[in-house]
C-alpha cells in the first residue's frame, strides 16, 4: 500500500518534492560548460598570463566579460551540485554531512560573488 | 524492524576498466572544484591591479603551483571528454557493454592526446608568442 496521494504520484516529485531537478540542472550546466570551457582553455593558452595589461585587456574585450561571467556562474553551480553528490555518498554522520554541505554552499556562493565582482571591476574600469 | 534491502556494495562487482573511468570522473571533478577556487583568486588578483597581480604571479610561477596547474589542465581535459560520454549515456546512446567499453578507450585516447597538446602549448615557450 502506498501512502502517497494520487496527485503526488502524477507529479512524480518523490518524497523530497523537487523530483529530478538536481540531476537535470547538473546535465544542463554540463552541456553549457562544454563550449564555454573549450573557449576558455584555448583563450588562456593563447594569453600571455604573466602580463597584467594583456590579461585585463582580454578580460574586458568585447563579449568576453559576459562569457566569463557565464562560465563563473555555471562552473560554480555545476561544481556545487557535483560536490553535493560526493558529500552525500561519502559523509555519513548527519551533523558532519549537513555542516559540509552548508560549507560547500557558502564557498560556492562566495566564489560566484567574488568572480562576478572581479569581472565587473576589470570590465568597467575603462568605462568609469 | 525487518532487515531492509541494501544496494550491492562496490566490492561485489568484478573489476572492469570502465570502473576506473567512473571514479576518475569524480576525482577530477573534485580537483576541478579546487581549481575553480584558484581561478577565482586569479581573477581577483587581476582586478586588484598590476601590483597585486605581480605578487600573485610570484606564487603562481613556483614549481608546486606549475605542477598543480598542469594537473588541473589534465583533469579539465579528461572531465570534459568523459563528461561528453556521460551526456551521451543520458541521451540514451552507447549503453551496451561493448559500446561503453569502446567509448571508454576513445575517451582515454582523446584525453591523452588533447592533454598532451594543451601541456605542450602551455609549457613550451617557443609556441606561445
Amino acid at each position: 500500500m502506498s501512502l502517497r496521494t494520487p496527485l503526488s504520484r502524477v507529479l512524480n516529485h518523490g518524497a523530497a518534492h523537487d523530483g529530478v531537478s538536481h540531476w537535470w540542472i547538473e546535465r544542463i550546466t554540463a552541456l553549457a560548460l562544454v563550449p564555454l570551457s573549450v573557449w576558455l582553455i584555448i583563450a588562456l593558452l593563447r594569453l600571455p598570463l604573466a602580463d597584467h595589461a594583456s590579461v585585463t585587456a582580454w578580460i574586458a574585450a568585447g563579449l568576453n566579460p559576459v562569457f566569463l561571467g557565464l562560465f563563473v556562474l555555471l562552473a560554480c553551480w555545476h561544481s556545487h551540485l557535483g560536490i553535493q553528490v560526493v558529500v552525500e555518498d561519502y559523509v555519513h554522520a548527519p551533523a558532519l554531512k549537513t555542516a559540509t554541505l552548508l560549507l560547500s554552499s557558502a564557498v560556492h556562493l562566495l566564489l560566484i560573488a567574488a568572480g562576478l565582482y572581479a569581472l565587473l571591476h576589470i570590465a568597467l574600469r575603462g568605462a568609469a | 524492524m525487518a532487515e531492509r534491502p541494501l544496494s550491492p556494495h562496490l566490492s561485489i562487482y568484478r573489476f572492469g576498466y570502465t570502473m576506473s573511468l567512473s571514479i576518475l570522473h569524480r576525482i577530477t571533478g573534485v580537483a576541478l572544484s579546487v581549481a575553480l577556487i584558484a581561478g577565482i583568486l586569479w581573477l581577483l588578483a587581476a582586478a586588484g591591479g598590476a601590483q597585486d597581480y605581480g605578487r600573485a604571479l610570484t606564487v603562481l610561477a613556483s614549481w608546486p603551483l606549475k605542477i598543480a596547474f598542469a594537473l588541473a589542465l589534465i583533469a579539465q581535459v579528461y572531465h570534459l571528454c568523459n563528461g561528453l560520454r556521460h551526456l551521451a549515456w543520458d541521451a540514451g546512446w552507447g549503453f551496451e557493454r561493448a559500446a561503453a567499453k569502446r567509448s571508454a578507450l576513445i575517451v582515454i585516447a582523446a584525453a591523452v592526446v588533447l592533454a598532451a597538446i594543451c601541456l605542450y602549448v602551455a609549457f613550451c615557450p617557443a609556441v606561445r608568442s
